[in-house]
């Protein structure tokens, strides 16, 4: 049974331009305690996924065309502002890449950090700031007595991300959506916060949603991976598979364009093109005007995200074929 | 090295720190680079690591008299930059050239791409004005973009054309030397592994020296001959490149190099990672002795004590660390 369950969402932006498509037909679950990593680069549509969750997504421009997500009998998308109002924040929390911009400066760290315990659990002031300490000194933040009446530009970036993780489990959410959240972080911090959410996950049981173009991270962390391009999921697998044996070219292309795979010295691959421009109609594989193994039926025909191993699903014609 | 094309010598670049407007009082200084010695060897590219606020982009600024020095030589061709008067210093600083990290400020939205690379052209006079559209179109093709763009304006050009925008720019002045400040940090996966080999490339070709900034250690290693690590304003160790991320020898490099996830999920789950606790110290009070004791996890008495000197380990290598033989 899963804990969430996405279905045919489909996310487009109202432009002046264009209606820009930015997620389109993307469907997915995630498990109990599970970490689902969702991996692309920029424009391929896995934060606007989980913006669109989550009800972040600015109305307009933006519309969800179709799509369910049902979070435990719950759908997401179509619930009272009431009914969703009890579920965001508290049920499913959301971190973010900029540690910087997401903390309100005007307001001292306490609080922000105990207004969710205030709004959802409606403890006392005491008794909240009480849970406040707890949580900070759970991340692993010292002195957490001082450093709760400080204000934000008082702490580090690393520091930062650590009261906004503190803050996003406060309530002991079932699944936390985390967006890039070491991208703007230093290596060694970086390393000090995955640690941590690995840590706290264990602690709650809770699943992870972890949004990221870094393949390095997603490998040590996620028991599977979703990748993204252009709006669509191109390939979903458990991580090793992924890593290992990937079928779609996609994400073959994206392994060897790292630096730290390929030998020293050699010419990195890779991928001609650009990323198809989204407010254009796309008949076929998005990938296919770049991608090598390209051939016409994959410019016309539309090609689905199909099972080909249980728990391996890709959007390649020709893989699926077997002809690459 | 017979020959460097660029030598550093104990280069220090302080920042007052000062509070007040008329009566202004003098808090303290920031470090930003402390005594820095560095050679680049001609054709060399030397990769220079470290986080936020070590100083690597600080040494960048100072090699292109962005800031002024506060003690120490800057040595180009055996010129000495740092004495020397303007005019000299401006014919010297043409021969190095600067690419920036961000790609979208870094170049002026007003200025189609033309005027953007003619520019240096004609300051510098380097070549008749006659021939500067026939250059422009040429500097193009070099960074593989079509010269049919050139009318056009940087917001026309997605992330990674614009970065290959400001190779051209710097390239314009036939530089002996390239400093690239995060010059890919910006970039997605797939454009990075262009700009990487276009730089590589254009290195080869054309026999230029690379400084190559960047907090990514996998695209450092794959990109540089040897490696500088930078803690806090000071290199704590220099070496060949493979060998520096293989076999770290100083506490920090170690711990360094651990932090990186690497895209392999089976080695990635059985490595232990060294987990430095805390953020890096600020350089307006650097720790005595040894800046990264308070976060080493070898750290002693003496450590505390003397402020480590960069000593010979491995062949090639110099490591700031007195506990060097015994870790």
């Amino acid at each position: 049974m899963s804990l969430l369950t996405v279905n045919d969402l489909r996310t487009y932006f109202h432009t002046r331009n264009g209606v820009y498509r930015a997620v389109d037909g993307v469907s997915f679950s995630v498990a109990r305690g599970e970490t689902l990593g969702i991996v692309g680069e920029s424009g391929s549509g896995k934060s606007v996924t989980c913006y669109s969750l989550m009800g972040l997504v600015p109305q307009p421009p933006g519309r969800i065309e179709s799509g369910t997500a049902m979070f435990d009998g719950v759908d997401l998308l179509h619930c009272s502002p009431a009914e969703s109002c009890r579920i965001r924040g508290k049920r499913i929390a959301m971190i973010f890449q900029d540690p910087m911009t997401s903390l309100n400066p005007y307001l001292r760290i306490s609080e922000q950090l105990i207004e969710p315990l205030l709004i959802h659990e409606k403890l006392s002031k005491a008794e909240a700031i009480r849970r406040g300490l707890e949580a900070l000194e759970a991340v692993g933040i010292n002195d957490p007595a001082k450093r709760m009446s400080l204000y934000p530009h008082e702490f580090s970036g690393g520091m930062r991300q650590r009261v906004m993780i503190a803050m996003a489990l406060i309530t002991k959410p079932e699944l936390l959506i985390a967006d890039e959240p070491t991208t703007a972080l230093d290596v060694t911090v970086q390393a000090q916060i995955l640690e941590l959410i690995k840590k706290m996950q264990r602690e709650l049981g809770m699943a992870v949603i972890f949004i990221t173009h870094d393949l390095g991270v997603v490998s040590g962390l996620c028991d599977r991976v979703q990748v993204m391009y252009a709006g669509r999921i191109v390939e979903t697998t458990d991580t090793r598979t992924l890593f290992y044996q990937p079928k779609h070219p996609y994400t073959r292309a994206l392994q060897r364009s790292i630096p730290s795979l390929q030998p020293k010295g050699s010419e990195l691959y890779t991928i001609r093109g650009m990323p198809p421009d989204l407010s254009k109609p796309l008949p076929g594989c998005p990938f296919a005007p770049r991608c090598e193994f390209a051939v016409e039926k994959c410019i016309t025909t539309p090609v689905r995200l199909t099972e080909v191993a249980p728990g391996h699903s890709h959007a390649c014609l020709r893989a699926q074929l077997g002809e690459i | 090295m017979s020959d460097p094309i660029l030598e550093l010598r104990d280069v220090k670049t302080h920042f007052p720190v000062t509070q007040g407007f008329i009566f202004k009082r003098h808090l303290g200084t920031v470090k930003a680079v402390d005594g820095v010695n560095l050679t680049l060897g001609r054709g060399e590219v030397l990769g220079l690591v470290g986080e936020s606020g070590c100083g690597k982009s600080t040494l960048a600024r100072t090699i292109m008299r962005l800031v002024p020095t506060t003690a120490g030589s800057v040595v180009l061709e055996g010129k000495n930059l740092t004495g020397a008067d303007a005019d000299t210093a401006r014919e010297l600083g043409r021969k190095m050239q600067m690419v920036f990290q961000d790609p979208y400020a870094s170049l002026n939205p007003r200025l189609t791409i033309y005027a953007t690379l003619a520019e240096p052209l004609l300051v510098h006079r380097m070549c008749p004005p006659a021939d500067v559209p026939a250059r422009v179109a040429e500097l193009m093709e070099v960074v593989g973009l079509a010269p049919r763009f050139m009318q056009k304006y940087p917001h026309e050009f997605s992330g990674g054309q614009r970065q290959r925008i400001a190779i051209a720019r710097a390239l314009a002045l036939q530089p002996r030397i390239i400093i690239a400040d995060e010059p890919v940090s910006a970039l997605d996966v797939s454009i990075q592994a262009q700009i990487l080999n276009l730089l590589a490339e254009l290195g080869r070709k054309m026999n230029l020296s690379l400084i190559f900034i960047a907090h990514d250690l996998s695209v450092v290693k794959h990109i540089s001959d040897r490696i500088a690590v930078m803690y806090l304003g000071k290199i704590v160790e220099l070496g060949p490149a493979a060998d520096v991320i293989e076999r770290p020898q100083h506490p920090y490099t170690r711990a360094l190099v651990s932090a990186i996830p690497t895209p392999n999920p089976d080695t990635e789950r059985a490595r232990q990672r060294i987990v430095l606790p805390g953020d890096p110290p600020s350089p307006i009070n650097p720790p005595a002795g040894c800046n990264f004791h308070p976060r080493c996890p070898h750290a002693q008495e003496k450590c505390k004590a003397t402020e480590p000197p960069l000593i010979p380990g491995e062949p090639g290598r110099t490591v700031a660390c007195v506990r060097l033989g015994e870790i």
